[in-house]
C-alpha cells in the first residue's frame, strides 16, 4: 500500500469505529439508559405511552396463573409499592419464579394491562447451595414470626 | 542493596529477563487453572437458584474482570509511553492487547451462553452488555490503528491517546450495575462489601482469576519479546542474539 | 463430590449445552491465542537467523577475498 493510501485507511478506519461507538453509546444513553420502568414509574406516567418498553420488578407472589393448556400467563409485576398485571404467550424462561426479578418488553394497552412479548428473567448476585439459601429461608421466617408475636 | 530498576527499562534486558520468567508464569497459569476448574466442577456446590449453569462463571468472572484489568494497564503503559518516550512501556502496551482483546471477546461469548439459559437471551442492549461491547471496540481500534501505521513510534503515539480516552468506558462498565437498571446482576465481589457468594464457590473463581493473571502476564511477556525483537532487529545486540538460543 | 456419573458431569443438570458450549470456545480461544504467538516466535526467530548468518558470510567472503 502507498503511504498516502495507507493514511486514508487509518482515517477511515477510525472515523469508522468512532461512529459505530457512538452510535452505541448514544442509542444505549437514549433509550436504554434506562433499561426498564419500575411499577411505580408506570403508574406515575414517566413510561413511554403508546410506544413498547421493559417493565422490570419482581413478580408477585401468588399472582401467576395459567390460562387453561395454552402457553400464556398472567402475573404482576411488583415494586412493592405499584403492582401491573402482565399478559404474555411464549415460553418462560428457566428462573422465572414467583417473588423473583423479571424484566418484560411490551405495551401497556388502554385496560391498563401490559401486554408482553419477551420475558426475561433477572437473577441476583447472589450463590449458595440450596441447603443454604432454605436455612436462610427458615431464619428469615423465624425472624417475621418473631415480630409478629 | 538495591536494584537497578532501570536496568529492566532498556528492551535488551527486558528481554533476557522475560525469558527467564515465561516459564515460571506459564507453569503458575497451569497448575492454578487445574486446581480452578477441579473447585469449579467438584468441589463448589450447585448454585440454589440457577443449578449447574452458574458454573458459567469460574470462566466468565474472571474473563471479564481480566479485559478491563488489562485495559486499563495497558492504557497507562501506553501513557507512560507517550508522556516520558520510553520505548518498552509502549511495546509492552501494544503486546497488551490481542490478549485484551481476546478476554474481552470471551466475557461477551461465556456472558452470552450464560444468558440464554438463565435471563432467556443471548443478548440484551443494557448498560452492562453494551458498555463491555464498546470496550471490544476499543481494543480493536487500538490493534488496527497501530497495524495501519508503518513507524513504530508514531503508532505508539496514535494508540496510545486511543488507549487513554477509552479509559473513560472502564467505570461506566464497572458501575453500570449501579448507576443504571440493568438485566445484569450487580457485583458478587467488591471491595467494600462481603462477598455474596459460597466459599468453595468464591475460591474456584478466585483461583481461576489468578490463573488468567498468570496466563496474561507469560503471554504479554512473550508477545513483548516478540516485538522487541521485531523493532529492533538491525541492532547490534540483535546481531549478537546467534548462538543463544531464544 | 457432586456427580455420581460421568454422563452426569456432562450434561450438566440439563444445561451442558450452554456450560460446555461457553467452556469450549474459550479452550479454543487460548489455544489460538498461544499458537499464533509461538508461531509468530518461530517466524521470526528463522527470519533473524537466516539475516545473522548471511552478515556472518559475508564478512567471511570480505576477509577471504
Amino acid at each position: 500500500m502507498k503511504p498516502r493510501h495507507k493514511k486514508i485507511a487509518i482515517i477511515a478506519a477510525s472515523v469508522t469505529a468512532l461512529t459505530i461507538s457512538a452510535i452505541l453509546v448514544l442509542n444505549v444513553f437514549q433509550s436504554n439508559l434506562v433499561f426498564f420502568f419500575s411499577p411505580s414509574q408506570v403508574v406515575a406516567k414517566e413510561a413511554p405511552v403508546g410506544k413498547s418498553f421493559r417493565i422490570g420488578g419482581l413478580v408477585e407472589e401468588g399472582s401467576l396463573k395459567r390460562q387453561g393448556n395454552s402457553t400464556t400467563v398472567s402475573f404482576a409485576v411488583t415494586d412493592t409499592a405499584e403492582a401491573i398485571k402482565v399478559v404474555y404467550t411464549g415460553i418462560l424462561p428457566d428462573l422465572f419464579k414467583e417473588g423473583k426479578g423479571v424484566v418484560a418488553q411490551g405495551k401497556i394497552a388502554n385496560d391498563g394491562i401490559f401486554y408482553a412479548d419477551e420475558v426475561l428473567a433477572k437473577h441476583d448476585e447472589n450463590y449458595m447451595p440450596p441447603e443454604a439459601a432454605s436455612a436462610l429461608e427458615q431464619a428469615a421466617k423465624a425472624q417475621k414470626a418473631s415480630l409478629t408475636q | 542493596m538495591s536494584i537497578n530498576w532501570y536496568k529492566y527499562a532498556s528492551p535488551a534486558s527486558f528481554y533476557f529477563l522475560a525469558g527467564k520468567m515465561i516459564w515460571y508464569f506459564s507453569i503458575a497459569a497451569a497448575v492454578l487453572l487445574i486446581a480452578g476448574l477441579y473447585i469449579g466442577f467438584f468441589v463448589a456446590p450447585t448454585d440454589f437458584q440457577q443449578g449447574e449453569a452458574y458454573r458459567i462463571i469460574f470462566i466468565h468472572v474472571p474473563v471479564a474482570w481480566m479485559s478491563m484489568f488489562l485495559y486499563v494497564v495497558m492504557a497507562f503503559w501506553a501513557g507512560i509511553g507517550l508522556a516520558f518516550n520510553t520505548r518498552l512501556s509502549s511495546m509492552v502496551a501494544t503486546a497488551i492487547a490481542p490478549t485484551g482483546a481476546m478476554f474481552t471477546f470471551l466475557a461477551l461469548w461465556t456472558g452470552a451462553w450464560w444468558g440464554k439459559p438463565m435471563w432467556g437471551a443471548w443478548w440484551v442492549w443494557d448498560a452492562r452488555l453494551t458498555s463491555e461491547l464498546i470496550l471490544l471496540f476499543l481494543y480493536i481500534g487500538f490493534m488496527s490503528l497501530q497495524a495501519a501505521i508503518d513507524d513504530p513510534r508514531r503508532a505508539d503515539k496514535a494508540g496510545a491517546i486511543i488507549a487513554l480516552v477509552g479509559v473513560v468506558n472502564i467505570p461506566i462498565i464497572y458501575f453500570s450495575v449501579q448507576w443504571w437498571n440493568t438485566l445484569h446482576q450487580g457485583a458478587s465481589v467488591s471491595i467494600t462489601q462481603s462477598p455474596k457468594m459460597a466459599t468453595a464457590m468464591l475460591a474456584g473463581m478466585l483461583i481461576m482469576s489468578l490463573a488468567a493473571w498468570m496466563y496474561s502476564i507469560a503471554m504479554i511477556l512473550k508477545r513483548t519479546r516478540a516485538i522487541i525483537l521485531e523493532r529492533e532487529r538491525h541492532t547490534t545486540w540483535v546481531a549478537e542474539l546467534k548462538g543463544t538460543k531464544r | 463430590m457432586n456427580w455420581n456419573s460421568w454422563s452426569e458431569f456432562f450434561s450438566m443438570g440439563g444445561y451442558g449445552f450452554y456450560v460446555w458450549g461457553s467452556y469450549l470456545v474459550s479452550v479454543i480461544c487460548i489455544a489460538g491465542e498461544i499458537w499464533l504467538l509461538s508461531n509468530r516466535w518461530r517466524t521470526l526467530q528463522k527470519s533473524l537467523g537466516q539475516r545473522v548468518e548471511s552478515t556472518i558470510r559475508e564478512k567471511k567472503n570480505e576477509a577471504t577475498s
